[in-house]
């Protein structure tokens, strides 16, 4: 009987992908764990593997399709003796997903772990079926829709206002609707009313860019941040780093060249387990205190950013961490993390130091409790016992949750994290 | 006259303003009700309901000189027509009498007289004066009206009512004797309720409708297929047809109709005529207001705004569809809007269900095939025949057909069209289930239990999407 290699989810709030390109061709035999596919999500680009043998007998979806919805019949593999004609019905056999290698193998404990989407958790959207489907066929995303149906439900004339340019908004919105609505959507903003500024490119939004949009805007709006600043001597650690570097191997497997982030990283790992308080994130049901040290670090992709994951970076070596890293940069940059190396972690870093920026504050990255902003090490002077001297200084912002995260211990956390820094011997202790 | 202070007063007591003043009533409001002939209006006293007990007098009247097929035999099966108009009274008067004891229970005021509106009192609350007969019964005063004053039958020239010979749906409903041949001029559903009552009972009929098919408004194939149904019932149908004259004789009326440019003359015992409504617009102080008629109907807003402050108007007396239904629905809308309700929304007239109790009963909601084209939708449509459906089959109601417009990009259910036994009632579930904006998918999740005639609902969205199982 011909098999249905259907769409596979990639992470457990997907729902559609890009079926970026097809590595095998109609009539080519396959072997289970080949290659037939590549699907990409916002993030990531994985492949999909044949569990089956047989002859790809028909692609259904042609590679560069947009939106393919999980589950969808992608393509029909003949088993021996089975013609291309038998599989011209894929619909009516539902068959098991063939491949989804990327799907995230739920190790922990689910209360140990962060969602991997928030948004998903923070509450049911209510919307109408046709509402639903007319959001996914049109690219909206409903839960940055305000509904005006009963009690806030999002119904068709919504998705009609919001196709035509953000009429939704316009609307007198439904005083029920704010008030059931635990989660206030972002304001839409249309391309039609900003039209008459000026000459312009309208460039469609990928879906990256929708998820940073929505997250962040959440972020900003939900999330009460506030803001620490410390500055930190790195001669020491810079002088430490040249000494390391000086040790890696010319080339080779055990080959390492440290950068200052990696530095970082281990400072805030190290830091985070002498503070566990700061290694939480808020639910309305209580603080998770998270055991685990897993730090996501800001990567700056094509598009877009992400933040791939360097878990248990506590345990973890320096020289481990600057592997790990250069990696993960690496294949973040080339859409193929998988969706577990991005989604969770407790702590982000974003390093904007190689830019010459001084400071920033960062935007914290729901549901972790805390995001640590790190400007670029300069020489500046400083008084050290009474007299001006030059140092070179790396100042660091932290944003924080206040809800998980109070002051004293957001300041107690940048304290360890300043010790660690200014004194990188104590990453060994 | 000592004006009484209400905080509502509206004026009339069919399905719309009855129901007006309850929603009121559960509001806290303090309401009065000016009803000047009978509570429930026409709807209850002069048309839903005492047609649907004639109606079913006639269909027990087929169904008496159809027994053979279910096993029965019975000789000189005869009806009074004076005892099936008797059963009909009784039936309208009986909830004439609910309606009044529902007014009392909700502590609504009512008052016996016309209502009109008499300008404006200090402070900007409106007056409103009641007479009976001419002469002055009360005066209200009352920071809202609602006027729901309803509609009265079209009269056509020519075609004035007579009692011997030419009858609105009034004198249709309570005939002194059965007429023997029946003209009836319109086909919509009041003329096809009539027409399908007598040719029941009897009587020769013909209906003439000056457009191209039978009830207008219903999709085009159930216009063919009620045309098909009535016809084989021994109905003369006449479209594309107009009445250009009447002549009155002794016992008897001739009418000349005109067809594709030739007149032929008609001669019948009674013509009814059933050309439509006309808003009852006069004597209710609109001169001098900012409410604004149009084609004898009221123009309002969503929820029964006239742009006079603190006077609104719902059901026949503003615009189409012309059902008790909607009037219901626009006055609690209208209520609620003046209560200041929060998520009050204004009724959405493309979902408002239309019933015709003719034998093979037709109900629909939603575009037909041919409006959700020329709305340049891309449709998908769905049929399935009573002749695949196991209890239509068992109840020996063979007839009739379930069809359904889907958008075919979206799956939006775009309209319902019913034609057989009890369609009637089926009828609200996809009204439900466009309410709810289902697609496609919902409505075949669901499940339909077997055997009903419900079923042929699910195979009609299945037969949308070439899967219907029994056909």
């Amino acid at each position: 009987m011909p098999i249905n290699v259907l769409m596979p989810a990639l992470s457990p709030t997907m729902t559609e992908g890009k079926l970026a390109r097809w590595l095998k061709k109609e009539g080519d035999a396959v072997k289970s764990g080949q290659v037939l596919c590549e699907i990409e999500t916002d993030k990531a680009t994985m492949e999909v593997e044949a569990v089956d043998e047989g002859t790809l007998g028909k692609i259904l979806v042609a590679g560069g399709t947009e939106g393919v919805k999980v589950n969808t019949p992608i393509a029909v593999i003949l088993e021996e003796g089975e013609s291309a004609a038998s599989a011209a019905a894929p619909a009516a056999a539902p068959a098991p997903v063939v491949a989804a290698p990327a799907a995230p193998p739920s190790t922990a404990a689910p209360a140990s772990k962060p969602a991997a989407e928030p948004a998903a958790d923070a509450g049911r959207v209510f919307a109408s079926p046709l509402a639903r489907r007319m959001a996914e066929q049109a690219g909206l995303d409903i839960s940055a829709i305000r509904g005006s149906g009963p009690n806030g439900r999002i119904v068709k004339a919504d998705i009609d206002a919001a196709r035509a340019g953000g009429k939704a908004v316009a609307r007198p919105a439904a005083p029920a609707a704010a008030a059931a609505a635990s989660v206030p959507a972002p304001a839409a903003v249309s391309a039609a009313a900003l039209a008459a500024i000026g000459p312009h490119k309208l460039v469609p939004l990928s879906t990256m860019r929708r998820v940073i949009a929505r997250r962040l805007t959440e972020s900003k709006q939900q999330v009460p941040h506030f803001y620490l600043t410390v500055d930190c001597v790195i001669d020491r650690l810079l002088a430490g780093r040249a000494a390391l570097n000086a040790r890696s191997p010319e080339k080779g497997p055990g080959a390492f060249k440290l950068s200052v982030n990696d530095f970082v990283i281990k400072a805030v790992a190290v830091a985070l387990r002498q503070v566990p308080a700061a290694n939480a994130s808020y639910s309305d049901d209580g603080i998770l205190m998270w055991d685990n040290v897993d730090v996501s670090v800001a990567v700056a992709i094509p598009g877009g950013l992400i933040t791939p994951i360097v878990r248990n970076a506590d345990a973890k070596g320096l020289a481990q961490i600057s592997t790990e890293m250069k990696d993960l940069a690496t294949r973040a940059k080339d859409g193929k993390l998988k969706p577990e190396e991005f989604q969770g972690g407790g702590f982000s870093i974003s390093n904007l130091g190689m830019f010459g920026i001084k400071e920033f504050g960062a935007v914290i990255n729901p549901p972790q409790g805390a995001i640590l902003a790190v400007g670029a090490g300069e020489q500046r002077p400083i008084v050290k016992d009474g007299a001006l001297a030059i140092a070179t200084v790396m100042s660091c912002t932290l944003s924080v949750d206040h809800r998980v995260i109070d002051g004293a211990v957001g300041a107690e956390f940048l304290a360890a994290f300043k010790r660690i820094v200014e004194d990188p011997l104590a990453m060994l202790l | 006259m000592a004006e009484q202070q209400f905080d509502l007063v509206v004026v009339g007591g069919g399905p719309g303003g009855y129901v007006a003043a309850i929603r009121a009533a559960q509001l806290k409001m303090n309401v009065a009700l000016v009803e000047r002939e009978h509570l429930g209006g026409i709807c209850l006293n002069w048309g839903c309901i005492p047609t649907k007990a004639l109606l079913r007098s006639s269909e027990i009247n087929h169904l008496l000189h159809n027994l053979d097929a279910y096993g029965f035999s019975a000789q000189n099966v005869s009806f009074d027509i004076a005892k099936i108009v008797k059963r009909s009274r009784g039936v309208a008067a009986q909830l004439s009498g609910g309606v009044k004891h529902l007014l009392k229970k909700n502590k609504v005021t009512v008052f016996d007289g016309a209502g009109r509106l008499d300008g404006v009192a200090a402070g900007g609350a409106r007056k409103v004066a009641v007479s009976k007969g001419g002469k002055a019964v009360a005066s209200l005063v009352a920071k809202n009206v609602i006027l729901a004053t309803g509609a009265r039958a079209r009269v056509l020239p020519g075609l004035e009512p007579d009692p011997a010979c030419i009858w609105t749906y009034r004198e249709a409903m309570v005939p002194a004797k059965m007429p023997k041949s029946l003209l009836v001029v319109g086909s919509g559903a009041i003329g096809i309720e009539f027409a399908s009552f007598y040719r029941n009972l009897g009587a020769e009929v013909t209906v003439v409708e000056v457009m191209d098919r039978i009830l207008p408004v219903e999709d085009e194939e159930i216009s063919a297929f009620a045309r098909k149904a009535f016809e084989k019932q021994g109905m003369k149908i006449l479209t594309g047809a107009g009445v250009k004259g009447v002549r009155k004789g002794a016992g008897s009326v001739t009418a000349l109709v005109e067809q594709g440019g030739k007149t032929q003359e008609i001669a019948v015992e009674v013509i009814i005529s059933a050309v439509g409504i006309v808003g009852n617009v006069e004597g209710i102080g609109l001169e001098g207001t900012k409410a604004r008629v149009e084609k004898t109907h009221l123009v309002v807003d969503g929820y029964g705004a006239t742009g006079e402050p603190g006077v609104w108007a719902i059901g026949d007396l503003t615009g189409p569809p012309w059902l008790a239904h909607k009037a219901s629905h626009e006055g609690i809308a209208c209520v609620e809007k003046i209560a200041g309700l929060k998520g009050v929304h204004p009724l959405d007239t493309s979902n408002i269900p239309g019933c015709t109790y003719c034998m093979p009963q037709v109900a629909s909601v939603g575009m037909t095939e041919a409006k959700a084209k020329a709305a340049g939708r891309k449709v998908r449509v769905g049929r399935f025949p009573y002749m695949g459906n196991g209890k239509a089959i068992a109840l020996g109601e063979p007839e009739g057909m379930v069809k359904t417009v889907f958008d075919a990009e979206t799956g939006e259910l775009l309209g319902a069209h019913m034609i057989g036994a009890e369609v009637t009632e089926l009828i609200q579930g996809y009204g439900i289930a466009r309410t709810l904006e289902s697609t496609e998918a919902e409505l075949m999740h669901t499940v339909f239990p077997h055997p009903t005639l419900s079923e042929m609902m699910h195979e009609s969205v299945l037969d949308a999407y070439g899967r219907a199982i029994h056909f």
